[in-house]
Protein backbone atom coordinates (compact mmCIF):
# COMPACT_ATOMS: atom_id res chain seq x y z
CA UNK A 1 0.00 0.00 0.00
CA UNK A 2 2.76 2.12 0.91
CA UNK A 3 5.89 1.60 -0.56
CA UNK A 4 7.93 4.95 0.51
CA UNK A 5 10.94 4.34 2.81
CA UNK A 6 9.99 5.38 6.40
CA UNK A 7 10.48 9.46 7.48
CA UNK A 8 10.66 10.38 11.04
CA UNK A 9 7.89 12.70 12.00
CA UNK A 10 8.84 14.97 14.47
CA UNK A 11 6.45 18.10 16.27
CA UNK A 12 8.66 20.85 16.61
CA UNK A 13 6.93 23.39 19.45
CA UNK A 14 8.30 26.99 18.07
CA UNK A 15 8.00 30.20 20.65
CA UNK A 16 5.87 32.85 17.98
CA UNK A 17 9.14 35.88 18.95
CA UNK A 18 12.42 33.87 17.92
CA UNK A 19 12.36 30.18 16.59
CA UNK A 20 9.15 30.87 14.74
CA UNK A 21 10.63 34.19 13.35
CA UNK A 22 13.24 31.93 12.50
CA UNK A 23 11.44 29.54 10.71
CA UNK A 24 9.89 32.12 8.81
CA UNK A 25 13.17 33.87 7.74
CA UNK A 26 14.62 30.34 6.97
CA UNK A 27 11.79 29.93 4.47
CA UNK A 28 12.02 33.63 2.74
CA UNK A 29 15.27 33.39 2.75
CA UNK A 30 14.86 29.64 0.64
CA UNK A 31 17.01 27.39 2.62
CA UNK A 32 16.32 23.89 2.74
CA UNK A 33 16.05 21.87 5.14
CA UNK A 34 14.82 17.89 6.41
CA UNK A 35 10.29 18.27 5.69
CA UNK A 36 9.98 16.38 8.80
CA UNK A 37 8.82 18.56 11.24
CA UNK A 38 5.37 19.89 11.74
CA UNK A 39 5.30 23.14 13.39
CA UNK A 40 3.21 24.55 16.23
CA UNK A 41 3.52 27.47 16.91
CA UNK A 42 3.23 29.07 20.47
CA UNK A 43 3.61 32.37 22.18
CA UNK A 44 6.33 31.32 24.44
CA UNK A 45 8.48 27.93 25.05
CA UNK A 46 7.73 28.20 28.99
CA UNK A 47 3.79 27.55 27.38
CA UNK A 48 4.97 23.81 26.70
CA UNK A 49 3.60 21.91 28.84
CA UNK A 50 5.39 18.25 29.47
CA UNK A 51 2.06 17.09 28.41
CA UNK A 52 2.35 17.93 25.04
CA UNK A 53 5.25 16.49 24.53
CA UNK A 54 4.25 12.84 26.05
CA UNK A 55 1.39 13.41 23.93
CA UNK A 56 3.02 14.10 20.80
CA UNK A 57 4.82 10.70 21.53
CA UNK A 58 1.55 8.92 22.46
CA UNK A 59 0.04 10.36 18.68
CA UNK A 60 2.86 8.36 16.73
CA UNK A 61 5.72 11.49 16.84
CA UNK A 62 9.30 10.22 16.63
CA UNK A 63 11.20 13.21 18.26
CA UNK A 64 9.74 16.40 20.00
CA UNK A 65 11.83 19.94 19.34
CA UNK A 66 11.11 22.91 21.53
CA UNK A 67 12.62 25.88 20.05
CA UNK A 68 12.75 29.09 22.12
CA UNK A 69 14.64 32.54 23.16
CA UNK A 70 18.21 32.66 24.14
CA UNK A 71 18.66 32.99 28.06
CA UNK A 72 18.40 36.63 29.13
CA UNK A 73 16.29 37.35 25.46
CA UNK A 74 12.40 36.04 26.76
CA UNK A 75 9.64 38.00 25.82
CA UNK A 76 7.86 37.22 28.91
CA UNK A 77 11.00 37.29 31.03
CA UNK A 78 11.44 33.69 32.05
CA UNK A 79 9.76 31.25 30.14
CA UNK A 80 12.53 29.90 28.57
CA UNK A 81 14.21 29.21 32.17
CA UNK A 82 11.17 27.64 33.27
CA UNK A 83 11.41 24.97 29.79
CA UNK A 84 14.74 25.05 30.43
CA UNK A 85 14.48 23.66 34.02
CA UNK A 86 11.46 20.98 32.83
CA UNK A 87 13.33 19.94 30.20
CA UNK A 88 16.18 18.98 32.49
CA UNK A 89 13.80 16.83 34.28
CA UNK A 90 11.52 15.51 31.62
CA UNK A 91 14.72 14.25 29.60
CA UNK A 92 15.61 12.53 32.43
CA UNK A 93 11.85 10.73 33.06
CA UNK A 94 11.57 9.98 29.94
CA UNK A 95 14.51 8.23 29.45
CA UNK A 96 13.56 6.19 32.60
CA UNK A 97 10.53 5.10 30.58
CA UNK A 98 12.77 4.48 26.92
CA UNK A 99 12.25 7.14 25.34
CA UNK A 100 15.83 7.74 23.79
CA UNK A 101 17.08 11.83 25.05
CA UNK A 102 17.92 11.82 20.68
CA UNK A 103 14.75 12.24 20.39
CA UNK A 104 13.90 15.16 22.41
CA UNK A 105 15.56 18.16 22.17
CA UNK A 106 15.48 21.50 23.32
CA UNK A 107 17.08 24.75 20.88
CA UNK A 108 17.42 28.22 21.84
CA UNK A 109 16.78 30.27 18.22
CA UNK A 110 16.81 33.92 18.00
CA UNK A 111 14.52 35.53 15.35
CA UNK A 112 18.29 36.48 13.20
CA UNK A 113 18.83 32.55 13.10
CA UNK A 114 17.48 31.08 10.36
CA UNK A 115 20.64 28.75 9.61
CA UNK A 116 20.07 27.62 12.90
CA UNK A 117 16.89 26.41 12.53
CA UNK A 118 18.28 24.90 9.21
CA UNK A 119 20.88 22.82 10.67
CA UNK A 120 19.36 21.89 14.23
CA UNK A 121 16.44 20.33 11.95
CA UNK A 122 18.44 18.66 9.71
CA UNK A 123 20.63 17.38 12.45
CA UNK A 124 18.06 15.88 14.64
CA UNK A 125 16.12 14.16 11.65
CA UNK A 126 19.49 12.48 10.98
CA UNK A 127 19.77 11.37 14.85
CA UNK A 128 16.18 10.25 15.04
CA UNK A 129 16.76 8.35 11.69
CA UNK A 130 19.59 6.58 13.34
CA UNK A 131 17.29 5.26 16.21
CA UNK A 132 14.37 4.54 13.76
CA UNK A 133 10.22 4.41 13.98
CA UNK A 134 9.02 4.87 17.94
CA UNK A 135 5.73 4.21 16.62
CA UNK A 136 3.82 4.59 20.29
CA UNK A 137 0.36 4.02 18.74
CA UNK A 138 1.28 0.71 17.24
CA UNK A 139 3.37 0.00 20.04
CA UNK A 140 -0.04 0.04 22.10
CA UNK A 141 -2.23 -1.85 19.71
CA UNK A 142 0.43 -4.62 19.76
CA UNK A 143 0.37 -4.33 24.10
CA UNK A 144 -3.34 -4.71 23.95
CA UNK A 145 -3.72 -7.91 21.95
CA UNK A 146 -2.60 -9.74 25.03
CA UNK A 147 -6.89 -8.79 25.98
CA UNK A 148 -8.25 -9.28 22.96
CA UNK A 149 -9.13 -12.80 23.09
CA UNK A 150 -10.62 -12.32 26.62
CA UNK A 151 -12.80 -9.36 25.68
CA UNK A 152 -13.61 -11.30 22.76
CA UNK A 153 -15.47 -14.80 24.72
CA UNK A 154 -17.37 -12.34 26.60
CA UNK A 155 -18.38 -10.14 23.98
CA UNK A 156 -19.92 -13.80 22.64
CA UNK A 157 -21.22 -14.97 26.07
CA UNK A 158 -22.86 -11.78 26.19
CA UNK A 159 -24.89 -12.46 22.74
CA UNK A 160 -25.35 -15.65 23.54
CA UNK A 161 -27.69 -14.63 26.86
CA UNK A 162 -29.42 -11.94 24.73
CA UNK A 163 -30.63 -14.76 21.96
CA UNK B 1 -40.05 -4.83 46.36
CA UNK B 2 -36.24 -7.06 46.74
CA UNK B 3 -33.41 -4.78 47.69
CA UNK B 4 -30.79 -3.46 45.27
CA UNK B 5 -28.04 -6.13 44.88
CA UNK B 6 -24.58 -4.77 45.08
CA UNK B 7 -21.67 -6.31 44.51
CA UNK B 8 -17.78 -6.57 45.80
CA UNK B 9 -14.77 -7.31 44.01
CA UNK B 10 -10.61 -7.49 44.10
CA UNK B 11 -8.05 -7.93 41.65
CA UNK B 12 -4.63 -7.08 41.61
CA UNK B 13 -4.74 -5.14 45.37
CA UNK B 14 -3.51 -5.41 48.78
CA UNK B 15 -6.49 -5.43 50.76
CA UNK B 16 -6.90 -1.90 51.81
CA UNK B 17 -9.74 -1.10 49.78
CA UNK B 18 -11.87 -3.99 51.48
CA UNK B 19 -10.64 -2.43 54.74
CA UNK B 20 -11.89 0.60 53.65
CA UNK B 21 -15.32 -0.63 53.31
CA UNK B 22 -15.05 -2.53 56.77
CA UNK B 23 -14.28 1.28 58.06
CA UNK B 24 -17.62 2.17 57.41
CA UNK B 25 -17.75 0.65 60.84
CA UNK B 26 -21.34 1.01 62.54
CA UNK B 27 -22.40 2.91 59.06
CA UNK B 28 -22.40 -0.47 57.28
CA UNK B 29 -25.16 -1.90 58.82
CA UNK B 30 -27.42 0.84 57.16
CA UNK B 31 -25.77 -0.54 54.16
CA UNK B 32 -26.37 -3.94 54.81
CA UNK B 33 -30.22 -2.62 55.54
CA UNK B 34 -30.55 -0.92 51.86
CA UNK B 35 -29.21 -3.42 49.79
CA UNK B 36 -28.26 -7.33 49.24
CA UNK B 37 -24.63 -7.96 49.07
CA UNK B 38 -24.58 -10.29 45.88
CA UNK B 39 -21.02 -11.41 45.99
CA UNK B 40 -17.81 -10.10 48.36
CA UNK B 41 -15.29 -12.92 48.02
CA UNK B 42 -13.09 -11.39 50.83
CA UNK B 43 -16.04 -11.66 53.40
CA UNK B 44 -18.59 -13.79 52.01
CA UNK B 45 -18.58 -17.55 50.82
CA UNK B 46 -20.43 -16.75 47.48
CA UNK B 47 -18.95 -18.18 43.94
CA UNK B 48 -17.63 -17.57 40.49
CA UNK B 49 -20.72 -19.91 39.06
CA UNK B 50 -23.18 -17.74 41.82
CA UNK B 51 -22.45 -14.78 39.70
CA UNK B 52 -22.60 -16.48 36.43
CA UNK B 53 -26.17 -17.76 37.39
CA UNK B 54 -27.46 -14.26 37.74
CA UNK B 55 -29.31 -12.31 34.69
CA UNK B 56 -27.10 -9.59 33.20
CA UNK B 57 -27.64 -6.47 34.09
CA UNK B 58 -29.19 -7.43 37.48
CA UNK B 59 -26.83 -6.42 40.28
CA UNK B 60 -26.93 -2.81 40.32
CA UNK B 61 -23.73 -1.87 40.93
CA UNK B 62 -19.89 -3.39 41.62
CA UNK B 63 -17.13 -1.37 43.30
CA UNK B 64 -14.58 -3.33 41.98
CA UNK B 65 -10.51 -2.50 43.47
CA UNK B 66 -7.25 -3.77 42.43
CA UNK B 67 -5.31 -3.37 38.81
CA UNK B 68 -5.79 -6.13 36.33
CA UNK B 69 -2.26 -8.15 35.31
CA UNK B 70 -4.34 -11.90 34.99
CA UNK B 71 -6.46 -13.76 32.60
CA UNK B 72 -8.42 -14.17 35.73
CA UNK B 73 -8.81 -10.83 36.63
CA UNK B 74 -9.51 -10.27 33.06
CA UNK B 75 -12.33 -12.50 32.94
CA UNK B 76 -13.88 -11.73 36.14
CA UNK B 77 -14.46 -8.18 35.00
CA UNK B 78 -15.79 -8.55 32.22
CA UNK B 79 -18.48 -11.60 34.19
CA UNK B 80 -19.20 -8.61 36.64
CA UNK B 81 -19.63 -5.68 33.72
CA UNK B 82 -22.03 -8.06 31.90
CA UNK B 83 -23.78 -8.71 35.10
CA UNK B 84 -24.24 -5.04 36.34
CA UNK B 85 -25.59 -2.01 35.82
CA UNK B 86 -23.12 0.49 37.69
CA UNK B 87 -19.58 -0.60 37.33
CA UNK B 88 -17.70 1.39 39.39
CA UNK B 89 -13.52 1.23 39.96
CA UNK B 90 -13.36 1.27 43.29
CA UNK B 91 -9.74 3.01 44.48
CA UNK B 92 -6.44 3.91 43.20
CA UNK B 93 -5.34 0.70 41.77
CA UNK B 94 -8.79 0.35 39.95
CA UNK B 95 -9.35 3.92 38.68
CA UNK B 96 -5.35 4.12 37.90
CA UNK B 97 -2.87 0.96 38.04
CA UNK B 98 -1.73 2.27 41.08
CA UNK B 99 1.27 0.57 42.90
CA UNK B 100 0.41 -2.95 40.67
CA UNK B 101 0.96 -0.30 37.65
CA UNK B 102 4.83 0.56 38.79
CA UNK B 103 5.19 -3.03 37.09
CA UNK B 104 4.80 -1.58 33.67
CA UNK B 105 8.66 -0.14 34.34
CA UNK B 106 9.93 -3.61 33.80
CA UNK B 107 9.23 -6.80 31.68
CA UNK B 108 7.42 -9.22 32.72
CA UNK B 109 10.38 -11.83 31.97
CA UNK B 110 12.92 -9.37 33.96
CA UNK B 111 9.87 -9.47 37.12
CA UNK B 112 9.99 -13.32 36.83
CA UNK B 113 14.14 -13.55 36.75
CA UNK B 114 13.94 -11.55 39.54
CA UNK B 115 10.62 -13.02 42.04
CA UNK B 116 11.74 -16.16 40.91
CA UNK B 117 15.91 -16.81 40.57
CA UNK B 118 17.79 -13.65 40.96
CA UNK B 119 16.36 -12.06 44.37
CA UNK B 120 18.80 -12.06 47.15
CA UNK B 121 16.54 -13.36 49.73
CA UNK B 122 15.45 -16.46 46.87
CA UNK B 123 16.57 -19.79 47.66
CA UNK B 124 15.58 -22.17 44.46
CA UNK B 125 18.36 -23.71 43.16
CA UNK B 126 16.32 -26.61 41.12
CA UNK B 127 15.07 -23.37 39.44
CA UNK B 128 11.66 -23.94 39.92
CA UNK B 129 8.84 -21.80 38.09
CA UNK B 130 5.15 -21.91 38.29
CA UNK B 131 3.74 -23.19 34.83
CA UNK B 132 0.81 -22.10 33.65
CA UNK B 133 -0.42 -25.61 33.44
CA UNK B 134 0.90 -28.40 35.14
CA UNK B 135 -0.17 -32.29 35.92
CA UNK B 136 -0.29 -33.66 39.39
CA UNK B 137 -1.56 -37.20 39.94
CA UNK B 138 -3.34 -37.53 37.03
CA UNK B 139 -4.98 -33.80 37.16
CA UNK B 140 -4.19 -30.75 35.18
CA UNK B 141 -3.87 -27.91 36.95
CA UNK B 142 -4.05 -24.29 35.48
CA UNK B 143 -3.05 -20.71 36.64
CA UNK B 144 -4.05 -17.74 35.24
CA UNK B 145 -1.50 -16.22 32.65
CA UNK B 146 0.48 -12.86 33.77
CA UNK B 147 0.05 -10.38 31.20
CA UNK B 148 3.08 -8.25 29.81
CA UNK B 149 1.09 -5.13 30.86
CA UNK B 150 -0.82 -3.94 34.28
CA UNK B 151 -4.29 -1.88 33.62
CA UNK B 152 -6.62 0.29 35.16
CA UNK B 153 -9.95 -1.16 34.90
CA UNK B 154 -11.40 0.77 32.59
CA UNK B 155 -8.59 -0.05 30.15
CA UNK B 156 -10.18 -3.78 29.95
CA UNK B 157 -13.79 -3.01 30.39
CA UNK B 158 -16.23 0.08 30.15
CA UNK B 159 -16.39 1.74 33.40
CA UNK B 160 -19.00 3.97 34.57
CA UNK B 161 -17.72 5.44 37.80
CA UNK B 162 -14.56 6.22 39.82
CA UNK B 163 -13.86 6.45 43.10
CA UNK B 164 -10.23 7.06 43.91
CA UNK B 165 -8.04 6.82 47.07
CA UNK B 166 -5.51 4.18 48.43
CA UNK B 167 -7.91 3.61 50.11
CA UNK B 168 -10.80 5.89 49.02
CA UNK B 169 -11.96 7.90 52.51
CA UNK B 170 -14.87 6.11 54.07
CA UNK B 171 -16.80 9.58 53.38
CA UNK B 172 -16.43 9.20 50.08
CA UNK B 173 -18.14 5.46 49.62
CA UNK B 174 -20.61 6.17 52.41
CA UNK B 175 -21.49 9.46 49.38
CA UNK B 176 -21.58 7.11 46.47
CA UNK B 177 -23.37 4.29 48.29
CA UNK B 178 -26.01 7.08 49.50
CA UNK B 179 -25.82 8.94 45.80
CA UNK B 180 -26.11 5.21 44.20
CA UNK B 181 -29.59 4.82 46.35
CA UNK B 182 -31.06 7.69 45.22
CA UNK B 183 -30.55 7.44 41.90
CA UNK B 184 -28.68 10.71 42.28
CA UNK B 185 -25.50 9.95 40.07
CA UNK B 186 -23.52 12.60 37.83
CA UNK B 187 -22.95 11.72 34.34
CA UNK B 188 -21.08 8.41 33.45
CA UNK B 189 -17.32 8.60 33.77
CA UNK B 190 -17.04 11.26 36.84
CA UNK B 191 -14.69 10.42 39.02
CA UNK B 192 -16.80 10.59 42.65
CA UNK B 193 -14.52 12.89 44.62
CA UNK B 194 -14.08 17.22 44.86
CA UNK B 195 -12.64 18.45 40.71
CA UNK B 196 -10.21 20.53 42.45
CA UNK B 197 -6.84 20.58 43.19
CA UNK B 198 -5.79 18.72 47.22
CA UNK B 199 -4.05 21.84 47.64
CA UNK B 200 -7.50 23.49 47.57
CA UNK B 201 -8.55 21.47 51.18
CA UNK B 202 -5.39 21.73 52.56
CA UNK B 203 -4.97 23.17 56.08
CA UNK B 204 -1.39 24.54 55.29
CA UNK B 205 -3.03 26.52 52.24
CA UNK B 206 -1.84 29.95 53.53
CA UNK B 207 1.67 29.15 54.17
CA UNK B 208 2.01 27.71 50.27
CA UNK B 209 4.21 30.67 48.58
CA UNK B 210 3.67 32.20 45.38
CA UNK B 211 7.31 31.61 44.09
CA UNK B 212 8.62 28.49 45.84
CA UNK B 213 12.20 28.99 44.40
CA UNK B 214 13.52 25.66 45.47
CA UNK B 215 16.87 24.94 46.07
CA UNK B 216 16.78 21.57 47.31
CA UNK B 217 14.86 18.79 47.35
CA UNK B 218 14.40 15.99 50.37
CA UNK B 219 12.97 13.00 51.34
CA UNK B 220 10.84 12.90 54.20
CA UNK B 221 13.26 10.43 56.39
CA UNK B 222 16.81 12.65 55.50
CA UNK B 223 14.67 15.53 57.03
CA UNK B 224 12.18 17.08 59.91
CA UNK B 225 8.87 17.91 58.47
CA UNK B 226 7.79 21.34 60.13
CA UNK B 227 4.06 20.38 61.48
CA UNK B 228 2.35 24.27 60.16
CA UNK B 229 4.39 25.23 57.06
CA UNK B 230 3.15 23.85 53.36
CA UNK B 231 5.35 20.66 53.14
CA UNK B 232 6.64 21.99 49.51
CA UNK B 233 7.85 24.88 50.43
CA UNK B 234 9.84 23.13 52.64
CA UNK B 235 11.45 21.32 49.78
CA UNK B 236 9.68 18.32 50.24
CA UNK B 237 7.83 16.06 46.55
CA UNK B 238 4.31 16.70 47.97
CA UNK B 239 2.00 16.39 44.99
CA UNK B 240 -0.99 18.33 46.37
CA UNK B 241 -1.03 20.86 43.61
CA UNK B 242 -1.41 17.83 40.93
CA UNK B 243 -3.63 16.01 42.83
CA UNK B 244 -7.70 15.67 43.11
CA UNK B 245 -8.59 16.84 46.07
CA UNK B 246 -11.24 14.81 48.46
CA UNK B 247 -9.21 13.11 51.17
CA UNK B 248 -9.80 16.03 53.22
CA UNK B 249 -5.27 16.20 53.42
CA UNK B 250 -5.48 13.09 56.00
CA UNK B 251 -1.46 12.73 54.82
CA UNK B 252 -0.64 16.20 55.63
CA UNK B 253 -2.43 16.11 58.40
CA UNK B 254 -0.30 13.02 59.61
CA UNK B 255 2.17 15.57 58.44
CA UNK B 256 3.37 13.15 55.94
CA UNK B 257 3.59 14.65 51.88
CA UNK B 258 0.85 13.86 49.84
CA UNK B 259 2.01 11.35 47.13
CA UNK B 260 -1.13 12.03 44.47
CA UNK B 261 -3.25 8.48 44.86
CA UNK B 262 -6.31 10.72 44.34
CA UNK B 263 -5.21 10.58 40.81
CA UNK B 264 -5.54 13.73 38.93
CA UNK B 265 -7.83 16.83 38.47
CA UNK B 266 -10.66 16.42 35.04
CA UNK B 267 -8.57 19.08 33.54
CA UNK B 268 -5.31 17.31 33.25
CA UNK B 269 -4.80 14.37 31.27
CA UNK B 270 -1.27 13.06 32.92
CA UNK B 271 -0.83 13.57 36.25
CA UNK B 272 2.58 12.87 36.29
CA UNK B 273 3.51 15.14 32.89
CA UNK B 274 1.52 17.89 35.19
CA UNK B 275 3.48 17.63 38.57
CA UNK B 276 6.76 17.77 36.86
CA UNK B 277 5.78 20.44 35.00
CA UNK B 278 4.83 22.25 38.21
CA UNK B 279 7.62 21.52 40.10
CA UNK B 280 10.50 21.97 37.93
CA UNK B 281 9.52 25.47 36.81
CA UNK B 282 9.43 26.22 40.13
CA UNK B 283 13.43 25.33 40.56
CA UNK B 284 15.50 28.29 41.82
CA UNK B 285 18.57 28.25 39.48
CA UNK B 286 19.18 29.36 36.00
CA UNK B 287 21.99 27.23 34.94
CA UNK B 288 21.68 24.18 32.92
CA UNK B 289 24.91 22.55 35.80
CA UNK B 290 22.66 24.46 38.90
CA UNK B 291 19.31 22.70 37.82
CA UNK B 292 20.86 19.82 37.46
CA UNK B 293 22.03 19.93 40.79
CA UNK B 294 18.91 20.71 43.19
CA UNK B 295 16.75 18.23 40.49
CA UNK B 296 18.92 15.20 41.63
CA UNK B 297 17.37 15.60 45.16
CA UNK B 298 14.42 13.82 42.74
CA UNK B 299 16.23 10.50 42.21
CA UNK B 300 13.32 8.44 40.90
CA UNK B 301 10.63 11.04 38.83
CA UNK B 302 8.74 7.94 37.71
CA UNK B 303 8.22 6.28 40.66
CA UNK B 304 7.86 9.84 42.74
CA UNK B 305 5.21 10.97 39.90
CA UNK B 306 3.18 8.28 39.23
CA UNK B 307 3.26 6.18 41.92
CA UNK B 308 -0.33 5.18 41.43
CA UNK B 309 -0.97 6.56 37.96
CA UNK B 310 2.18 5.01 35.33
CA UNK B 311 -0.82 2.20 34.04
CA UNK B 312 -3.06 5.42 32.80
CA UNK B 313 -0.58 7.92 31.77
CA UNK B 314 0.03 8.94 28.65
CA UNK B 315 2.48 6.32 27.99
CA UNK B 316 1.58 3.39 30.10
CA UNK B 317 4.97 1.79 30.79
CA UNK B 318 8.39 1.78 30.04
CA UNK B 319 8.50 1.76 26.17
CA UNK B 320 10.62 -2.13 25.46
CA UNK B 321 12.91 -1.76 22.68
CA UNK B 322 11.30 -3.06 19.70
CA UNK B 323 12.92 -5.95 17.74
Amino acid sequence: MNDKPWEPRIVAFFCNWCTYTAADLAGVSRMKYAANIRTIRLMCSGRVDPQFVMDAFAKGADGVLIGGCHPGDCHYGEGNYKMLRRFRLLQRMLGDLGIEPERLRLEWISAAEGDKVKSVVNDMVERVKALGPFDLPGQFQSWDREVMSEAEAHAHAGQQEAK
Amino acid sequence: MSKPKVAFYWCASCGGCEEAIVDLAEDILGVVEAVDIVFWPCAMDFKKKDVEAMPDKSIVATFLNGAVRTSEQEEMAHLLRRKSQVLIAYGACSATGGIPGLANQFRLEDILQFAYHDGPSMANEAGTRPQYSSTHEGHELHLPVLREVVRSLDQVVDVDYYIPGCPPTPKLTKAAVGALLEGKLPPKGTVLSPDIALCDECPRKASKPTDLGFVEFKRPHQAIIDPEKCILAQGFICMGPATRGGCEAVCIQGNMPCTGCFGPTSRVKDQGAKFLSSVASNVGPREEGAIDQVLAGIPDPVGTFYRYGLAKSLLRRKVPKQG
